[in-house]
């Protein structure tokens, strides 16, 4: 083994105290001296750190972060450096399974894929391509999105196409589009380099984005450190080292961000050119968060007076301020108005498009952008507007298809109403690419329920027998990173080519090779009778995604797969006038909103009715970023006498999603094996718990049962983390979203899985509990396996 | 004058919108989306309702049988399927559009009587109801085609 550091107890590395210039530090983690090295970069998060993977004999050996790469400067997070032993696992899928009799067994290519067209072919007979919904995934390649999109949108005809980037970014895109027109990160990576100030909303970056955190460690290290300001209930490892920390309670970021906003504006340290000239909304503004004095604040959130002014005093000072925002805005409450009043904050204050001023409306999964980018999510490619006719006429005439073709009478479905009309069984078809939604989705007893529909056909692509293969009529076995070539776009926009470095285990296929040979098969055409898709691999679908996206926000048509594979990471937009890329976007203070050029007309923030042409247009923005206003609204679930805890559910440092691959890293499912209830001390005092007893935590809509960890949370609030499932350890109901609440923001969607109304006892008190314990967990086991 | 006339129409018509918004809540509980947003619709009627309430004693009210026709002639109990979705959304927009063009008609007496009081809270009226009538139709759009091509 030839590792640069343990970095499952040194999470974040060696300090290289800096400002300005990141330094440079390879990681690595080798099993043995490669033969060669192919130029990738990492899947484990959104961060896109360019790493290059080790190859020996045909496998997979290690990985070595790139020393030259915009993201990392060489680093990789304990996620990165160990989880490339899943590629190698002897667990992976290798052969179809088709299920007959109740049982999945193998079988060929041959009879899954006739299989699948048969079904396709009869449905559509039918109901037409409503009656067939995709449900993908943030951790494909561009190529296969954008691929699956055109299948979906141009073959098919169905508008249900939505990925699990619903559950995890959904309100990024969402945020981006109410305030600047359009999808699209401001900001770039370097912001970080000289910021004076960085603001962390819901967003445990130590923790998620180990890399990014390590570059803010290393400025805090050196001259000129960063304040850090952190706006989230637990004490998490980011929170350990804010300037201020501000804890509100769940549910409750409105009235915080809106008590900000307010301060700032009162101090007068706003810039009203900026204000006048690049904005609209902004007097709605004021009326709205005047109401929001930091003794209200302190009423309705539980964050003191003290420290909102403190906070709002270097927010109001500071002349350059980089904003993430995450899980703890976008899976809250009022998702989306919370996360625009961010975008707000550096609005009033001129804080955007240049170096040092960043918003990261960030995102979770490595490819989710692209979900986002190439409409194989809720979107139309590459930032058009479904409600704009000529756009989706450029699309139509892209494909060469019938403008009618393409489904744009209504936004395309998103993915918790995709379930919904499974669940009604007007969807007859649900085809899972990537994910794992009998552990990710909220209220897994009704994903299972939906699942298990004798008149649901689901067919799940994956590259492990996961929780949901278990309830599948047909499984792929999908070739993964490392074992295809393909490009993915962090959260900077950095687009990375990640090449093919080692075969795929078995009859394992790229997802791109199974979507084609899908649209062969199904015999997809266009206007001229050629068929629809017009490539055979990854560089042709990227060259047809170049046509797609250029003159668009998210402008591809200045890349190749060589200038990617010369170098290491290009920020879009990259065209004929930025061949480089472009570092910030809105320089001049010129949005997306263009009514010619938007990808959304917008929404109403509060009910999520859709603003219309005719409303936009007397509107007039032209240009002008959106500043939208919006008041408290409190979760629509509280802690009762019945149910007095409120339960909010997240991460670990250690595992990605339903950990299907770092938990076959030995060395991560070591550091976090488990999952658990953290408890604050009062709470564990007064019903009697100690570290380590296992608590039954139950809501309702489920019950799990964890061991407790005592300390650094809020009274009265409960966290368990949502990584953990049932593939390797089927005894026990332990994954958090047994206990989540069905329901969703109004604009982007996104499901709330920060805040559930629960009850706790310690388990297995008086033997009828035990028994009742027991006969529950066997029938949960058995029913998972049926 | 018949002011008393449309104050009581516009009372009445907040208060059959508040209690029809609730029952398609209930009806429609299975619909995560419809159960939260239209409960939250259902709040901002009743607070325009009580928000009148001074305006029916200022002004006397006038009872009128044109008041809570809609809600009598609306929401046929022995809708089914996903079709009764579409169908008591339908009614429920054509309520909310009753409001809002009652709301202007009382709004430009209100201009003419130069109460501000009365201006304003018909203002406010005619926005509400049309940002729940606006929540409706997106809804309605983006499931009636699943509803009448691809459900059973």
């Amino acid at each position: 083994m030839i590792q640069s550091r343990d970095s499952v107890k040194d999470i974040w590395g060696e300090r290289k105290p800096y400002y300005g210039e990141w330094p440079e530090r390879v990681d690595q983690n080798l099993d043995a001296e490669p033969d060669n090295w192919v130029k990738s970069a990492c899947v484990l998060c959104s961060n896109g750190c360019g790493l290059d993977i080790a190859v020996k004999d045909g496998c997979i050996v290690g990985v070595r972060g790139r020393a030259e790469d915009r993201v990392n400067h060489g680093r990789l997070g304990p996620k990165g450096l160990h989880s490339w032993v899943a590629n190698n696992s002897q667990e992976r899928l290798t052969k179809p399974l088709i299920r007959k009799e109740g049982k999945l067994v193998e079988t060929t290519w041959e009879e899954a894929m006739n299989l699948i067209v048969a079904k396709s072919k009869e449905i559509i007979a039918k109901q037409t391509g409503l009656g067939i919904g995709f449900y993908t995934s943030g951790q494909l390649f561009l190529e296969e999105y954008y691929t699956l999109g055109v299948i979906g949108k141009a073959g098919i005809g169905t508008p249900h196409m939505d990925g699990n980037t619903r559950l995890c970014t959904a309100t990024s895109a969402a945020a981006l589009k109410e305030s600047f027109g359009s999808d699209g990160q401001p900001g770039s990576y370097t912001d970080l380099d000289t910021a004076d100030t960085i603001l962390n909303c819901g967003h445990n970056i130590a923790s998620q984005q180990t890399v990014l955190w390590s570059r803010i460690l290393d400025r805090l290290a050196g001259p000129n450190p960063p304040k850090i300001i952190v706006i989230d209930p637990r004490t998490t490892f980011t929170a350990e080292k804010a300037t201020v920390h501000l804890a509100p309670r769940v549910g409750t970021n409105i009235p915080v961000l809106n008590g900000l906003l307010n301060l700032i504006i009162q101090s007068g340290n706003i810039d009203q050119d900026y204000i006048d000239q690049h904005t609209v909304g902004y007097d709605e503004l004021v009326k709205v968060v005047s109401k929001w004095t930091p003794q209200r604040v302190e009423e309705v959130s539980g964050v003191p007076q003290s420290k909102l002014k403190e906070a709002a005093a270097l927010l109001a000072q500071t002349k350059t301020l980089v904003s993430t925002v995450l899980q703890g805005f976008y899976q809250s409450m009022q998702a989306t108005a919370a996360s625009v009043q961010v975008n707000n904050l550096h609005l009033i204050r001129g804080l955007i498009g240049r170096d040092g001023c960043g918003i990261y409306q960030m995102n979770g999964q490595p490819t989710a952008q692209n979900t986002r980018e190439c409409g194989a999510d809720g979107d139309l490619p590459a930032f058009r507007n479904w409600s704009n006719q000529q756009h989706v006429s450029d699309l139509a005439r892209i494909w060469n298809v019938e403008v009618d073709k393409i489904p744009h009478w209504a936004p395309p479905t998103h993915a918790m109403q995709i379930w919904r009309y499974a669940e009604q069984g007007s969807i007859k078809l649900l085809w899972i690419s990537g994910t794992n939604p009998a552990v990710s989705m909220p209220e897994l007893a009704r994903i299972r329920k939906i699942l298990n529909k004798d008149d649901l056909f689901v067919i799940v692509q994956d590259a492990f027998m996961t929780e949901t293969c278990e309830h599948a009529d047909i499984v792929l076995p999908a070739a993964i990173w490392g074992e295809k070539t393909g490009c993915f776009t962090n959260v900077d926009r950095t687009v990375h080519i990640s090449h093919k470095a080692v075969d795929p285990p078995g009859d394992a296929r790229s997802d791109l090779d199974i979507f084609i040979e899908y649209a062969r098969r199904m015999d997809f055409r266009d206007k001229d009778n050629k068929p629809l898709i017009k490539w055979t691999d990854a560089e042709g679908a990227f060259e047809g995604w170049k046509a797609c996206s250029k003159g668009r926000p998210c402008d591809y048509s200045g890349m190749s797969y060589e200038k990617l594979s010369g170098g290491s990471g290009i920020q879009w937009p990259c065209n004929e006038k930025y061949p480089n890329g472009l570092r910030h976007l809105y320089i001049d203070g010129t949005f997306n909103t263009n009514i010619d050029y938007c990808e959304s007309y917008g929404h109403d923030l509060e009910t999520g009715a859709a603003v219309t042409e005719q409303e936009y247009k007397l509107q007039n923005p032209n240009g002008k970023a959106f500043i939208k206003a919006a008041d408290y609204k409190p979760p629509h679930e509280l802690p009762d006498d019945d149910y007095p805890f409120m339960l909010t559910t997240g991460r670990v440092v250690y595992h990605f999603h339903t950990r299907t691959k770092t938990g076959r890293s030995k060395e991560l499912n070591e550091a976090a094996p488990d999952a658990f209830v953290q408890i604050s001390e009062a709470d564990a005092a007064g019903l009697g718990i100690a570290d380590g007893d296992m608590i039954e935590i139950e809501s309702r809509r489920g019950k799990v049962i964890e061991p407790a960890r005592i300390g650094d949370i809020e009274p009265g609030l409960v966290f368990i983390p949502f990584h953990y499932g049932y593939w390797d350890k089927p005894g026990r109901l332990r994954a958090a979203n047994e206990l989540t609440i069905t329901e969703w923001d109004p604009v982007s969607k996104q499901p709330h899985f920060k805040y559930s109304a629960v009850k706790i006892r310690k388990a297995g008190q008086g033997i009828l509990n035990k028994i009742e314990n027991v006969i529950e967990d066997v029938a949960t086991a058995v029913n998972l396996k049926l | 004058m018949h002011i008393g006339t449309y104050i009581q129409l516009v009372h009445q018509s907040e208060k059959d919108l508040a209690k029809a918004f609730h029952y398609v809540a209930e009806a429609h509980k299975a619909e995560p989306d419809i159960f939260g947003m239209s409960n939250t619709l259902a709040g901002w009627s009743e607070e325009l309702y009580n928000k009148l309430q001074p305006m029916t004693e200022k002004y006397g009210k006038e009872d009128d049988s044109e008041a809570d026709r809609l809600l009598h002639a609306f929401f046929d109990q022995k809708r089914k399927g996903s079709l009764s979705l579409l169908q008591d959304l339908q009614d429920l927009w054509l309520m909310a559009n009753e409001a809002n063009v009652s709301a202007i008609i009382l709004g430009q007496a209100a201009f003419g009587l130069r109460d501000e009081n009365l201006i304003a809270l018909c203002e406010e009226i005619e926005q509400k109801s049309k940002r729940q009538a606006a929540w409706l139709l997106t809804r309605i759009k983006s499931s009636a085609p699943q509803t009448l091509i691809a459900a059973s």
